[in-house]
């Protein structure tokens, strides 16, 4: 395979991040996964019973006023919180790069549901005299929201919108990023996700609706991917941002470089609203696999998107299975099981838990997996405990969403050529 | 209300919007705007607030009277004298 110039080769220099259960950096992230750690706790819901929930607890402050987080949305708090973590990880002060040359990405399943639902519940206090509805309102739900909210704070003046790609949304921003940065139309990206979706009883509403909300008297254990006795999904907060650089600018300004991105892809089912669908999935794989110039024995580590629902987790089994028939070296995790979904945060957290893997050579474990279903039963499964490797030279990451989006991101451990 | 509570109450829905707002040494005759850290969208709120908690409807064309302390106190204290 030839490889690319350094100048089209895009590498992870920084990484700014928040995951349910209180890790607010990647050391402390890698710590929790490593440990096994569940984020899971029980969030009261408007109108609806408790639910097993993720959520953050960060320095809401650290970067902007409370003033400002009280104007603006939970997603650009937490926009803003990993957006700065990120900067500071990657030693970037905008003397490296003019901010008129930087790019915001941030993919999102969905967003305005938090404040729409916020706004109605305010007005039902006035008998739904739409006097009381707040001006704020639109700023707040336009969907380029959370990354606005960074480039204000930042006073990035080059383009910035959101990615709207359901739970492949922190995937496709990441491949934004790259693609930008490929293109020449930025400098330097800011890119990932965010979810502030457990401030909506109507997503937990209508995920018990689809039969699809995981129940469980122990939070802790109530998202268990690939477990016979999975019954949904654990709806979590989150976020994750990622700088994005050109090899050749990040070599030359002497950046930490956390892997290399190699490949990636997306496509579409074509079939189903809520529905997964293996075969296509596969074919999202195996592109990009083709597109890294990898064979699928290659890749150390699968980080799956199994949310643990029944049928999400078999098909997304059914197409690892497919592509990665004889790879006996390839080792296969899930980060759900201690974070629950992240939703549009999911693949960018999922990635940000296994990066350094590249460093520390270990495979954090899916956990909660008491029962395997049989239907799940992949070799090379770590559960339990971490398992620890000579080497990891390749991530997979999977990310897959409603409506039938797949998106696969490959980095690769970076290697000066 | 007294012209005190008035104050009082202004002051407070602006420490609600902004609770590092500081309020040593602001003369009550300048504009708020131009001594505090408030924007426009800051003044609806304040509007917003006085309709929640008074159902006061203020025009828009009369938003200029809420540009200093003093001019909130004259505006409000006739509508207010009763609450």
């Amino acid at each position: 395979m030839s490889i690319p110039p350094d100048s089209s080769r895009i590498v992870i220099t920084g990484v700014g991040l928040t995951a349910p259960g209180g890790s607010n950096t990647l050391a402390e992230f890698r710590q929790q996964v490593l440990a096994g750690r569940s984020g899971i706790t029980t969030l009261d819901l408007r109108y609806m019973d408790p639910a097993p929930a993720g959520l953050c607890d960060f320095p809401e402050t650290q970067y902007r006023k409370k003033k400002e987080n009280k104007r603006g949305t939970r997603s650009g708090c937490i926009g803003v919180y990993c957006a700065g973590e990120a900067l500071a990880d990657a030693g970037i002060d905008f003397s490296e790069y003019d901010r008129s040359r930087t790019g915001v990405y941030i993919g999102l399943t969905e967003h305005g549901t938090v404040e729409t639902e916020n706004e109605v519940y305010n007005i039902s206090g006035f008998d739904y005299n739409v006097d009381y509805w707040t001006h704020h309102h639109n700023p707040r739900t336009v969907l380029n929201n959370p990354a606005g909210e960074i480039t204000m704070n930042l006073g990035v003046t080059g383009p910035h919108y959101s990615v709207g790609a359901a739970c492949a949304a922190g995937n496709a921003a990441l491949i934004q990023g790259c693609q930008m940065l490929r293109l020449g139309e930025v400098d330097f990206a800011l890119c990932g996700g965010i979810s502030e979706c457990t401030g909506s009883f109507g997503i937990f509403a209508s995920f018990r609706a689809q039969g699809a909300l995981a129940e469980n008297n122990d939070p802790t254990m109530a998202s268990r991917p690939f477990d016979r006795d999975r019954n949904g999904i654990v709806i979590s907060e989150g976020g994750c941002v990622f700088t994005l650089e050109r090899l050749d600018k990040a070599l030359a300004r002497g950046a930490r470089i956390y892997g290399e991105i190699a490949g990636h892809a997306m496509n579409s089912d074509a079939r189903d609203f809520v529905l997964p669908y293996g075969p296509r999935q596969a074919e999202c794989i195996r592109l990009a696999l083709d597109r890294a110039g990898l064979a699928p024995a290659d890749i150390t580590i699968i980080n799956t998107h199994a949310t643990g629902t029944r049928q999400g987790d078999v098909e997304e089994c059914k197409a690892l299975r497919e592509v990665f028939a004889d790879c006996p070296g390839t080792r296969v995790n899930n980060t759900k099981s201690l974070i629950g979904h992240a939703m549009g945060a999911a693949g960018v957290l999922e990635l940000a838990a296994n990066l350094p893997a590249f460093t520390d050579n270990q495979v954090h474990a899916t956990i909660n997996l008491d029962n395997l279903d049989p239907d799940c039963a992949l070799p090379g499964l770590v559960a339990g405990e971490p398992e620890e490797l000579s080497n990891v030279d390749t991530i997979l990451n999977t990310s897959f969403g409603m409506v039938g989006i797949n998106s696969v991101v490959i980095v690769k451990r970076f290697v000066a050529k | 209300m007294t012209r005190d509570e008035i104050k009082d109450m202004i002051l407070e829905i602006i420490e609600d919007i902004d609770e590092d707002a500081e309020f040593d040494g602001l003369d009550a005759d300048k504009p708020l705007r131009d001594q505090l850290d408030l924007d426009s969208m800051d003044f609806l709120d304040i509007v917003m607030e006085l309709r929640k908690r008074h159902k006061l409807q203020i025009p828009e064309e009369e938003y200029p009277e809420l540009a200093t302390l003093t001019s909130c106190v004259n505006y409000l204290e006739p509508k207010l004298k009763e609450a």
